[in-house]
């Protein structure tokens, strides 16, 4: 069942150096008790996405057309007093940073007990006793002595967990996680990944998954849009997607991650160039200055987020009807004989 | 049998520990001995905190080790960098990971560039221009950046000045402190080649320090895993992540994300559960017990107890692992 859609979404920011268009025409549906991927690099869009659907953005920035409908409600047209409803209680966001993110001044039983009195109008004892139970589902054991400390006195990684047990306290339907990957060691970004998958399961909360690691969105998402410029450029269940990628952006950065199971030595396959300049509007498609299957109409024009037919280059028949890509040359990129196979264990 | 040509023995680097008189140091470092031959190239991997990135800096002389040494062709090299001859300090050269202190925001690249040739009296200025021009188009950058300053470069652009920096003296061995630490992919992979083709170009040797073990498979020919300070397993690549043998290890592995959902989803997950400890109340025993998961397979709680040495593995005399599963075996040398 989907709980969050979002459709047709573009944002500008108005900088000193003129317009920003930092999101274009981004669509998605989010299914209960699911991750979704949003993948791409630094300045992709992914974050201002996210950001947008919370009401978060700064003042400089404007949704300028789209939708983001959620339990009949609106977001992008509710006012301020709906909005604080809404955000912590019925969607909620896990940052990346647990230190910014954690007032150092108050215990962590205050921080997490403020939310259930705020949204649930809980008191104060009844609020202490849900937070306990909420941290020892995050796996802190000992939550009443957790509870009195202050975010200093606990690891990175038990802070990251009491955000966790904050993000979950109201028992969202959705959960906004930005970025798992870039503060954490990869032994705790993969105990953290399990932690939301199980509560995920137990919870059916729905989850939106902001990364630039492909491999984090390889393990946790079953479905996976890849964002360059702030635009989608594909769209696909995750197997279907790493199987054989659709657009050459996607297959350039499955190509450029350095694996286990390429011969020792093996070169990377690093895109060349940069990501273009967000401030200098481009004709075509925002990837072809990097492409090497780019032809003159991808220069003069943005190619649409089209599905990917069944029949064309015989791809199966089950995953083909879910695809979508942005390109004019899916046709191409698409022909099994391509050396951008991942192979396959 | 000869000395290898980068000998590093017993290194153990300590920091003092809070302020009390009598605080215990924090040993950062315990222990960690690997070698290096000309050319090679070596991953040191491990969790933050492992001490992986203070062995970097104590081979280039910026972390005192307290006792343990330090060989370059069998010439043991000073403690500190400045007690270094400059002719030992050109050969090791350090590049730091990417952060507002590498690089000094009031230099222009050619300045930074042109430092280290000024500090060591290579060439006059016009020669020394002409170096920063060839060293920038090493790295992928053209002569025209030359007068531009850090800040108006992307973090790649600015780890491929620091790398030119450190090759400015022409040195022996890089020292690569987490390189491609925060880059997306895309750029990471072309700074990763452009290791890969500096290495070959140069016959560099390299001392890599990654938390990313794929990284290590790619650009160096041996590992060295290291948890709280201690070396658990090292060998070649090919051995070690072929077929690792600690549980450390078995579990970094099984924690890096694999670009393929289908054997993503095979695989075992997060095999090591619970918290990191503090290097500075490291646990009794092995350093790795109050994580493992396999210590139930050793006898009479020994791996709380007891720590284990480094032996050589069952199949071949290269890899080493340090752990009670295997104290059957044989130390090494």
């Amino acid at each position: 069942m989907s709980v969050l859609e979002v459709e047709h979404l573009s944002v500008r920011f108005d900088t000193p150096r003129g317009a920003l268009q930092a999101v274009s025409d981004v669509s998605f549906t989010l299914e209960e008790e699911r991750t979704l991927g949003l993948v791409g690099e630094s300045g992709a869009g992914k974050s201002v996405t996210a950001l947008a659907l919370l009401r978060l953005l700064p003042t400089s920035a404007r949704v300028e057309t789209g939708s983001a409908r959620f339990e009949g409600l609106e977001l992008l047209a509710l006012g301020e007093r709906e909005l604080r409803r809404l955000r912590g209680r019925r969607i909620a966001l896990l940052r990346q940073d647990p230190l910014c993110a954690l007032d150092p001044l108050s215990t962590i039983g205050r921080q997490l007990g403020e939310v259930l009195v705020t949204h649930l109008a809980l008191r104060r004892r009844q609020a202490r006793q849900r937070c306990a139970r909420a941290l020892a589902e995050v796996g802190l054991p000992d939550s009443e002595r957790h509870l009195d400390r202050y975010p200093h006195e606990l690891s990175g990684a038990e802070r990251q967990r009491v955000l966790l047990a904050m993000a979950l306290l109201c028992d969202p339907r959705v959960l906004v996680v930005d970025e798992p990957s870039s503060a954490l060691d990869v032994t705790l970004q993969a105990q953290m990944l399990d932690l939301i998958e199980r509560l995920q399961e137990r919870h059916g909360t729905a989850v939106l998954l902001l990364t630039r690691d492909l491999g984090l969105a390889a393990r946790a998402c079953q479905r996976v849009l890849v964002m360059y410029a702030g635009r989608v450029v594909e769209e696909a269940p995750a197997e279907a997607l790493f199987a054989g990628p659709l657009h050459p952006y996607t297959r350039g950065l499955i190509e450029s991650l350095p694996r286990f199971d390429a011969p020792p030595g093996q070169p990377l396959r690093p895109i060349p160039g940069v990501a273009p300049d967000p401030l200098v509007p481009l004709a075509g498609c925002a990837f072809a200055p990097r492409c090497a299957l780019a032809g003159a109409h991808c220069r003069a024009e943005v190619p649409p987020l089209e599905p990917w037919r069944r029949g064309e280059a015989g791809l199966g028949l089950s995953i083909a009807s879910e695809r979508r890509a942005a390109c004019f040359e899916k046709a191409r990129i698409a022909l099994p004989s391509s050396a951008g196979k991942g192979p396959r264990a | 049998m000869t000395a290898p040509w980068l000998d590093v023995r017993a290194l153990r680097v300590e920091f003092p520990a809070g302020s009390a008189p009598h605080a215990p140091a924090l040993r950062a470092v315990d222990g960690v001995s690997f070698a290096l031959e000309r050319g090679g190239a070596l991953g040191l991997a491990g969790e933050s905190g492992c001490g992986k990135s203070t062995v970097a800096r104590a081979l280039v002389g910026l972390a005192q080790p307290r006792s343990g040494s330090i060989r370059l062709e069998g010439v043991e090299l000073a403690a500190q960098a400045a007690h270094r001859p400059a002719a030992a300090r050109r050969r090791l050269q350090i590049v730091f990971p990417d952060g507002p202190s590498s690089l000094d925001p009031r230099q222009t690249v050619g300045q930074i560039l042109e430092e280290p040739l000024v500090l060591h009296r290579k060439g006059n200025r016009r020669e020394r221009l002409a170096r920063a021009v060839a060293l920038l188009d090493a790295v992928g950058l053209d002569a025209g950046q030359l007068e531009r300053y850090p800040h108006e470069f992307s973090a790649d652009q600015r780890q491929r000045i620091a790398i030119a920096r450190a090759l400015a003296l022409e040195p022996e061995l890089l020292v690569l402190d987490e390189p491609a630490r925060g880059l997306d992919s895309s750029v990471r992979a072309q700074l990763v080649q452009l290791l890969v083709q500096l290495r070959e170009h140069f016959g560099l040797a390299l001392l890599l320090t990654t938390q990313d073990l794929a990284l290590v498979h790619v650009l160096c020919e041996d590992v060295a895993l290291m948890c709280l300070g201690q070396v658990c397993e090292y060998g070649s690549c090919s051995e070690v992540f072929g077929a690792p043998r600690h549980p450390y290890t078995q579990g970094l592995l099984a924690a890096v994300p694999l670009p393929d959902p289908s054997a993503a989803r095979r695989r075992a997950r997060a095999i090591l559960s619970g918290e990191v400890p503090t290097p500075a109340a490291p646990p009794t025993g092995c350093r790795f017990h109050p994580r493992c998961p396999v210590r139930e397979q050793v006898p009479g709680e020994r791996c709380a107890r007891e720590e284990p040495r480094l032996v050589c593995a069952p199949t071949t005399q290269a890899t080493q692992v340090a752990c009670h599963l295997y104290a059957a075996l044989t130390p090494p040398r």
